[in-house]
């Protein structure tokens, strides 16, 4: 028989705090996480507000485990503290109960922030505007004496998941994925699949990112990515609204611990939610647009439907990528459309983005934990900021006020620049 | 549901000491050595100023026509890892969309594009530093940079589709596009690890049944001046500028180093049923995949556990995944930096996986002449094992002699040597972050 996969902890770091409860409830209220930035001056980049996390201290989550985690980049340390979170969350505290080798790790991590200041003076002294070459030699010089290596290594994308399986003990498999925006969904999707088939009992999953730095910002934006309402930044995001002019870029994490029902109820754990699906599909395209169809992002939801044996009609709510950019929004109106058909307008769809801001790597985990709370809640949280319908986004977005429902099974998107289409499907535990 | 019987149809190595099946095998036997001094970039300011380099390789003449505007926005690892999916699916006999654009295949699809999946490993890709530092420059004054500035105007100088050059998924990306893989799609970042982590998790794709076919492994350059100076801060580089050719040596006993390079390597696994059904050519099955972490020092994750332990988890791992026990592994591939602890690091993981037969069972080690390529290393090594298991043939370990007692491995230095074998172990691990990786490929028999 299949082996069952329960999630029994979850852990956050995001722009509206780091108590699952607290956040939780500035959720339903509408809360935004939206403000101007103040990790670095962006006074003049077109895009001057960001939803960044605010006091989030990893040695008072860590206590005594701190120090060895100390040099932890941001990306890394919010990793790290939603996963002390959900561990404590789920009762591990006094040992999983699992043998450490199969105890792994899979995480959506994005890249830990560039040392900035000093690679950036190692450019400029390098580059020779008479040749208008760079001057690798007088580069390497700079950059020699300013970069460090322990600070450089610190970036590398699996560092995170390191950090975690140093943390924990967790000897088994390790993973970093990292396909954009889709990356934390996707590897939650293969972190079940990896315990389903039996190369670990309990993973630990998710993902973190911190995009809010010059060069992160100056990416977006010169893609026109960002939403550059700066005279408004709380309802800069707004999702699925004609109106809508961008995604508003977020840091944080999310993570989750993911558990093999035996060992779960073994140890006596108190189970959240159940994962039934997963679909990864790419829509092999543009590397810029979406397929017009929406074929890649129908295809991950219809995959993640066959692999939970469920069809459309057993969904209650989908949790949208809704980023508040306007293709993603208009595209992923239109697959849900094509694999929901006539009821597709029937089925609640909302995107927490709205207050949360789109935390890249991280941001499929953050909202799969509202999907389990929504479960658990029977309360679905809403779409923030929405006032002026689109024609191009038809269905119910569940806008500005939260809904009471009797919610049993769930979807969650993720979609990735380049094409990368993530679905998880979660279940109320029975 | 029993699981697909996964085999290799196709390899697509594209390496300093050749691109390409056939070439690269030929290379690996005759000990060719490309290491040389570095020519893209002057590194005179650099410790090691030596590596592996592949002259001529463009990405636009391994995509269709009306893709090759996409190259300008290709990353060197992207247009690496394009290079190296051309070379797969044609070794494969895939008639794929790119190879019948390009008149290179004749009839329709021989496969699903919903049931052709890609898993490619990719490191942290490095931003091209010369039109950064062009535009960085533009938004200085007195060489001091000003955000204001760069806000304002300096970032217009830069591409607007700039970001896209580096993200670690524009590999699988463009290569999905251009052959047309619209099935399950990952892009593992794990360093050295990456590509064995992306042919394994492939591997457990098609086996469960989501896919037919999957494109996997991966591609790094680590030839360009921020990739350098981060592993020569790393202290991981042979000084040996003078003699570039003899600099890496794997587990030697002068070994001082490793070298960088760039390449890839992308293969082609497929379901056993598919494979016969349009009569591929089969080179070897994948039966094996193990992971682990080593867990050894948060603080310092470039220090790996000093009796490999997380390498020899990953191993057992693998081998227990394949059903065997360690004395039915006839050779075993080495990741063999020329590091002095890491090669003595994963001596000690193999030897404690195989007893006191590490003294006997051949090493096939291949960094000695084409250095390390990071997140494609581990892929590169995949298909030199695949071939070696095909040819019965071990190529000869380049820069071993006089090989390092203290690492106890059975190197052939001199030479190609007949090396009939049912099964090969695959190793690789990341050089930062603890993450460890395995696969056991078998002889094909029917």
């Amino acid at each position: 028989m299949a082996r069952r996969i329960v999630i029994t902890g979850m852990g956050w770091v995001t722009p509206l705090g780091c108590d699952l409860e607290t956040v939780w409830q500035r959720l339903l209220k509408g809360d935004s996480g939206v403000a101007p930035t103040t990790i670095f001056d962006a006074r003049t980049f077109p895009t001057q507000f960001a939803a960044e996390v605010k006091d989030f201290d990893l040695r008072a989550v860590l206590g005594e485990h701190f120090e060895a985690h100390r040099s932890a980049s941001r990306n890394a340390a919010f990793a790290l503290g939603a996963a002390e979170m959900a561990w404590r969350h789920a009762g591990l505290n006094g040992g999983s109960g699992a043998d450490p080798e199969m105890t792994g790790v899979y995480l959506g991590g994005g890249e830990g922030p560039i040392d900035f200041d000093n690679f950036v003076a190692a450019a400029i002294a390098g580059w020779n505007p008479e040749t208008r070459q760079l001057d690798t030699v007088r580069w390497a010089e700079v950059a020699g004496q300013r970069l460090a290596a322990a600070r450089e290594f610190e970036q590398d994308p699996n560092c995170a998941a390191h950090h975690i399986a140093c943390r924990f003990n967790a000897q088994g498999p390790n993973l970093n994925t990292l396909t954009a925006c889709a990356a934390s969904t996707q590897a939650i999707g293969e972190a079940m699949l990896i315990i389903r088939r039996g190369d670990a009992d309990v993973m630990i999953t998710g993902g973190a990112h911190s995009m809010i730095h010059p060069l992160g910002v100056t990416g977006f934006n010169r893609l026109t990515a960002l939403s550059e309402r700066n005279d408004s930044p709380a309802t800069a995001s707004r999702p699925f609204d004609a109106t809508r002019d961008g995604f508003v870029i977020g840091e944080g994490a999310g993570i989750l611990i993911l558990e093999e029902l035996e060992n779960a109820r073994r140890r006596g754990a108190h189970i959240l939610a159940e994962i039934v699906g997963y679909g990864s599909t790419a829509d092999a395209f543009r590397v810029t647009d979406m397929h017009e169809d929406g074929r890649g992002p129908m295809a991950a939801m219809r995959a993640a439907l066959a692999d939970a044996g469920l069809q459309p009609a057993d969904i209650d709510y989908i949790s949208a990528h809704g980023t508040s950019t306007e293709e993603n929004d208009k595209i992923e109106s239109k697959a849900i459309g094509g694999v929901f058909g006539d009821s597709a307008r029937r089925v609640p769809v909302s995107s927490v983005k709205s207050m949360l801001g789109h935390l890249i790597a991280g941001a499929g985990a953050v909202e799969l934990i509202t999907v389990v709370l929504a479960l658990r809640d029977g309360i679905i949280p809403p779409t923030s900021n929405y006032a002026t319908p689109d024609p191009n986004c038809p269905l119910d977005y569940v806008p500005n006020e939260p809904r009471r429902a009797t919610l049993k099974t769930c979807l969650s998107n993720s979609f990735g620049f380049g094409g990368q289409n993530d679905t998880l499907a979660v279940r109320a535990f029975e | 549901m029993t699981p697909q019987r996964v085999v290799i149809t196709g390899l697509g190595p594209v390496t300093p000491i050749g691109v390409g099946a056939q070439t690269f095998w030929d290379a690996l036997l005759s000990g060719t050595n490309a290491i040389r001094r570095l020519s893209a970039f002057d590194p005179a300011r650099f410790d090691s100023q030596i590596g592996g380099e592949i002259s001529g390789l463009k990405a636009t003449d391994f995509v269709p026509k009306s893709y090759r505007k996409a190259s300008k926005i290709m990353a060197r690892d992207i247009e690496l890892a394009v290079a190296a999916a051309h070379q797969a699916v044609t070794d494969a006999g895939l008639r794929t969309r790119c190879l019948l654009d390009r008149g290179e295949a004749e009839g329709g699809p021989n496969l699903d594009p919903a049931r052709f999946g890609a898993n490619i490993g990719a490191g942290l890709i490095c931003a091209d530093l010369h039109e950064l530092a062009e535009a960085l420059h533009s938004a200085s004054e007195d060489g001091n940079f000003s955000m204001a500035r760069w806000g304002a105007e300096g970032m217009n100088n830069l591409t607007p589709l700039w970001l896209l050059k580096f993200l670690p998924n524009m590999l699988a990306c463009h290569v999905t596009i251009v052959h047309d893989a619209q099935g399950p799609s990952n892009t593992i970042t794990c360093g050295e690890a990456s590509s064995h982590l992306a042919i394994g998790e492939a591997f457990r794709a098609i086996a469960r049944g989501v896919a037919d076919v999957c494109i996997c492994g991966g591609a790094e350059s680590k030839i360009n001046p921020m990739a350098l100076m981060r592993q020569a801060l790393g202290r991981r580089l042979s000084r040996r500028n003078d003699t570039p050719e003899s600099a890496c040596r794997p587990f030697g006993a002068e070994r001082d180093g490793t070298v960088v390079a760039e390449g890839g390597g992308l293969v082609i696994l497929e379901a056993l049923e598919h494979a016969r059904r349009r009569g591929a050519p089969i080179r070897a099955e994948l039966v094996g995949f193990g992971a682990a972490n080593d867990v050894y020092s948060a603080g310092q994750p470039s220090q790996l556990a000093p009796d490999g332990r997380g390498l020899a988890l990953a191993a057992r791992k693998a081998i227990r995944d394949a059903g065997l026990t360690p004395e039915q592994v006839n050779v075993v591939t080495a990741a063999g930096y020329g590091m002095p602890a890491e090669d003595r690091v994963e001596a000690a993981a193999i030897r404690s996986v195989l007893g006191p037969r590490a003294a006997d069972v051949p090493v096939l080690t291949i960094k000695g002449g084409l250095g390390n390529n990071g997140a494609g290393s581990g892929a590169v090594d995949f298909i030199a094992s695949v071939l070696t298991l095909q040819h019965n043939c071990l190529p000869p370990a380049i820069n071993s002699a006089p090989a390092d007692p203290e690492c106890g491995l059975r190197l052939v230095t001199d030479g190609p040597v007949d090396a009939p074998a049912e099964y090969v172990l695959s190793l690789a691990f990341a050089l930062t972050g603890g993450q460890c990786a395995a696969l056991v490929i078998k002889r094909y028999r029917d």
